[in-house]
């Protein structure tokens, strides 16, 4: 057992996606430091039900910082600002007896609100869809070591790949762009031998879908970066637009 | 053996190409085994409907598997090949697998690794640019892929870029937050599906020739498991209730390495990767005394002498040491813990111990290897394991029991197909570690696009009910009416709470170790919290928005019914195998004791009814390829 918070919530509360929402203020008595951030939640949570109220929506799965599921913005920093770490691995003892904390959803054009905490991030899947594939059919491919990948490329493509698509970034970024997003995919994909058949197209496919999907442009802040979960560098922003002005040079040519 | 598979492929009926548009097949789930089904049936031609009940088909649970996955390439040169895998799950399955499947998934594995390979996913490479692989637990081979800590998302995000792109074609329709209830029969074939959507509560009906289950494992019947939140054994129970046999349900795999809980507020529980045990060396204080000052904190584990502490793995079981497989590490936890050699502040956790591998390679060549789990430990303990050891804890992980299926993976409810975790078939009573991610694969990709031919080409583009027949309406009436009753109680505790005491329950009586007496109590237990659950419920809201609580309530009321055929089973089988460890059943040094004779069977529970007691079918187990004989890893 850790020692025991007593904390003042303000949270975003919305029925559905055309309530305007408001913020609601609980009390969070008794939370134990070696609690996560989630379960503080849960046991304000079944505080509320336990007093006939409707419990705080969020979205949670794996609770162990890889599916990407937990989205929120916590203290006005998504995923609540230690490095590295997604909300459902964030714990209570980074936090001071006493304390009132903000949480709100993702806030993007993009990212409607379904309900409190609660986003839809299918704009993701949607750009994924649009490109974000090798395209090999099942059983119709060589053996695998085949094709070998230098290691310091293998390991530059999982650093990108490491993505959990949580949209953080775009919660960060004062233009809600989803860059970050798609330029760890395109990134990944155009670094292993395997993806370069396709590296053109899906780097302008890709970005053609997250423009018409409403996400913003990236003004190179770094934001996205700052709050990543996995750390993923803002590099692969700057290769991802070398592959798209690569992509438009060799359209242009081949025209 | 060898030529069953291939021999098999070749009688099987073939869908003609250009019939395979006029089918309709649903897939639910979008683990490894449904997303790499989904999108090879949709390769195929065929028109598949996926459901998930994440926002994303990306974020199943499969995402977490950690360690790796195997695969009998013999890239090492180190004496692996087909028959060896098949040998060691066959053995590590404590022989209660069957063999013919098993002896399939062995020879698939190498497609799996060439296919992943082509989609881009980011294998561990040596300088060279080959694949590099790590040891695993219960294998002598070094066999098996890795993608850093990470090696279930990278396959699982394969998977789903395929799947992606069969969506981007239209091949494939995807329904992400939507929960399957129930499943349609006509004429006593599966033919249809009843789902909610989780924004808007509102339930739909899908019609299809044929369904498959890709749901997963019923470790959250445990309430505490390393399963994400959301995992249920909603699909498999209600396909379970329409009659498919349920096998096996009581072979449950307790993972010998997770956090150990740290009080009454804990959620769940987090893996620390079995790959770990390749270096970290598993110890607990030799006497009581020692452990005692460990857990006040007035003796730090470092300050004790080499000759105070009692590595009893590597004591135990000098030749596979901290490498034995699940079942017997997370027992010989246990026994420690209960020796009073515990040494956590509960009493329940051993040290992980990196500090001679931290001196033999340096901590930069461990950090390279785990650094995300030393990580992930840090964040969630507070505590540094380059420094300290880790401590651990055995922990609810896998199932390896689930709806039985044939050799073309189909239940014996025709047209009901089910696959990974979700089925039973290959794992016996004890799974190898990379074998779960080796299996969801081998099924999607290159099992049950073949085999679902077979039933497709009898049944005939034809045969897919109309939605609007009355077998649909009486179906989905059920799944309203009790929807409504779990709405209309209003009493006073939530799904959560139910939910821990049923975990509580099935963890003290049908969790590492079982026994007759202990069994029984539970069987009176958990029909009266069943009761109470029907009457003392609280669900707020309604159905008709986004409600937490109330897909809580439908999972928790599944999990209470389940959670009896569990034990039922558990008391059933009177021996010990695998992850199944009956007290009463034990060799004189407390290890697992078969009954070969009496229990060389997979016991399928058919479903009489909610007043009668299910019924127990066996098929026996009949191995040709190996001889059964008494596990050693000593």
């Amino acid at each position: 057992m850790g020692k025991e918070l007593n904390l003042r919530l303000k949270v975003w509360r919305q029925d559905n996606a055309d309530d305007l929402g408001r913020f609601e203020e609980y009390e969070a008595e008794g939370i134990d430091t070696d609690m996560s951030f989630l379960e503080m939640l849960d046991v304000v949570n079944e505080g509320l039900i336990e007093a006939g109220k409707e419990p705080i929506a969020f979205d949670s799965d794996c609770r162990e910082g890889i599916c990407g599921t937990c989205s929120m913005v916590i203290g006005g920093v998504p995923h609540g600002g230690q490095q590295g770490t997604t909300a459902c691995q964030l714990h209570m003892r980074h936090f001071s007896d006493g304390a009132t904390i903000t949480i709100e959803p993702w806030r993007a054009t993009a990212f409607p609100v379904h309900r409190d905490l609660v986003v839809d991030r299918t704009a993701f899947d949607r750009i994924q869809q649009a490109g974000g594939f090798i395209s090999v059919r099942t059983g119709s491919v060589p053996d695998a070591n085949a094709t070998p990948v230098p290691k310091q490329e293998a390991d530059l493509a999982m650093d990108a790949a490491q993505c959990i698509g949580c949209g953080a970034c775009v919660a960060a970024c004062k233009n809600a762009s989803a860059m970050l997003f798609v330029a760890a995919k395109v990134s990944h994909l155009s670094l292993v031998p395997q993806g370069q058949p396709e590296r053109e197209r899906r780097a302008l496919a890709m970005v053609k879908q997250m423009d018409a999907e409403g996400f913003g442009n990236c003004t190179v802040t770094g934001s996205c970066e700052a709050v990543c979960p996995k750390e993923i560098s803002l590099d692969f922003i700057a290769r991802m637009n070398r592959e798209y002005g690569r992509a438009l040079i060799k359209r242009e040519a081949s025209s | 053996m060898a030529q069953k598979w291939d021999k098999h492929r070749f009688d099987l009926k073939l869908v003609n190409p250009a019939n395979k548009r006029k089918y309709e097949v649903i897939v639910v789930g979008s683990g490894l085994a449904g997303a790499s089904a989904a999108a090879s049936m949709a390769e195929l031609g065929y028109n598949v409907k996926c459901f998930c009940y994440q926002d994303s088909p990306r974020r199943a649970h499969s995402i977490a598997a950690q360690g790796g996955i195997n695969a009998a390439k013999n890239y090492q040169n180190d004496g692996d090949s087909v028959h060896r895998l098949f040998y060691d799950t066959v053995k590590g399955g404590d022989y209660r697998s069957r063999e013919a499947n098993v002896y399939r998934l062995a020879q698939v594995s190498v497609d799996i690794i060439d296919q992943c390979a082509a989609q881009g996913v980011p294998f561990a490479r040596e300088y060279g640019g080959l694949l590099a692989n790590r040891s695993f637990g219960g294998a002598q081979v070094s066999r098996t892929f890795y993608a850093r800590g990470q090696t279930g998302q990278q396959l699982l995000l394969g998977a789903y870029s395929s799947l992606c792109r069969q969506i981007g074609l239209g091949k494939v329709q995807m329904f992400p937050r939507t929960e399957m209830l129930d499943v349609v029969l006509v004429d006593g074939h599966a033919k249809g599906i009843i789902v909610r959507d989780m924004v808007t509560g509102e339930i739909s009906r899908h019609s299809a020739h044929t369904v498959v289950l890709a749901t997963g494992g019923y470790g959250n019947a445990f309430y505490l498991s390393t399963n994400a939140m959301g995992c249920n054994v909603t699909a498999t129970h209600r396909a379970y209730k329409r009659g498919a046999a349920f096998a096996n349900p009581c072979y449950t795999q307790i993972h010998p390495t997770c956090i150990p809980v740290s009080g009454d507020h804990q959620s769940k529980l987090t893996l620390m990767s079995e790959s770990l045990r390749n270096d970290g060396r598993v110890w607990v204080p030799k006497s009581q005394e020692l452990a005692e000052k460990l857990r006040k904190g007035e003796l730090k584990p470092g300050e004790l002498a080499e000759g105070d502490r009692d590595y009893y793995l590597e004591r135990k079981y000098p030749s596979f040491g901290n490498l034995v497989p699940r079942d017997v590490a997370s027992r010989n936890a246990k026994e420690a813990c209960d020796e009073g050699r515990g040494v956590v502040g509960s009493g329940l956790g051993v040290y992980l111990d990196f500090a001679d591998s931290i001196n033999r390679m340096g901590e930069n060549v461990v950090r390279e290897r785990y650094g995300n789990l030393f990580d992930m430990y840090e964040k969630i303990t507070g505590s540094n394991a380059y420094q300290n050891p880790m401590t651990i804890y055995p922990a609810v992980h896998y199932t390896m029991g689930g709806l039985w299926v044939d050799y073309n993976l189909m239940s014996n409810v025709p047209g009901l197909f089910v696959i990974g975790e979700a089925n039973f078939s290959d794992h016996g009573a004890n799974r190898l570690g990379a074998s779960a991610l080796m299996q969801g694969l081998a099924d999607g990709y290159f099992v049950l696009p073949y085999t679902i031919g077979q039933y497709l080409a009898e049944a005939g583009p034809d045969d897919r009910p109309s939605e609007e027949s009355s077998d649909f309406d009486e179906v989905e009436e059920s799944v309203k009416d009790r929807i409504n009753k779990l709405l209309s109680i209003k009493g006073k505790r939530t799904p959560t709470s139910f939910h821990r005491e049923l975990g509580q329950i099935i963890w003290d009586k049908c969790g590492m170790s079982r026994s007759e007496p202990g069994l029984k109590e539970a069987l009176e237990k958990l029909p009266a919290l069943r009761e109470e659950f029907w009457q003392n419920l609280n669900v707020p809201g309604e159905n008709g928005s986004l409600n937490q609580s109330l897909e809580l309530a439908g999972r928790v009321a599944d999990f209470l019914e389940f959670g009896e055929l569990m034990c039922r089973d558990a008391l059933q089988r009177a021996e010990s195998c695998g992850g199944h460890f009956r007290e009463e059943h034990q060799t004189e040094e407390g290890e697992a004791k078969r009954d070969d004779e009496n229990f060389s069977f997979v016991g399928a529970w058919e479903y009489r009814g909610a007043d009668s007691e299910p019924e127990l079918h066996k098929e026996d187990l009949t191995y040709e390829e190996v001889k059964m004989t008494q596990r050693s890893y000593k």
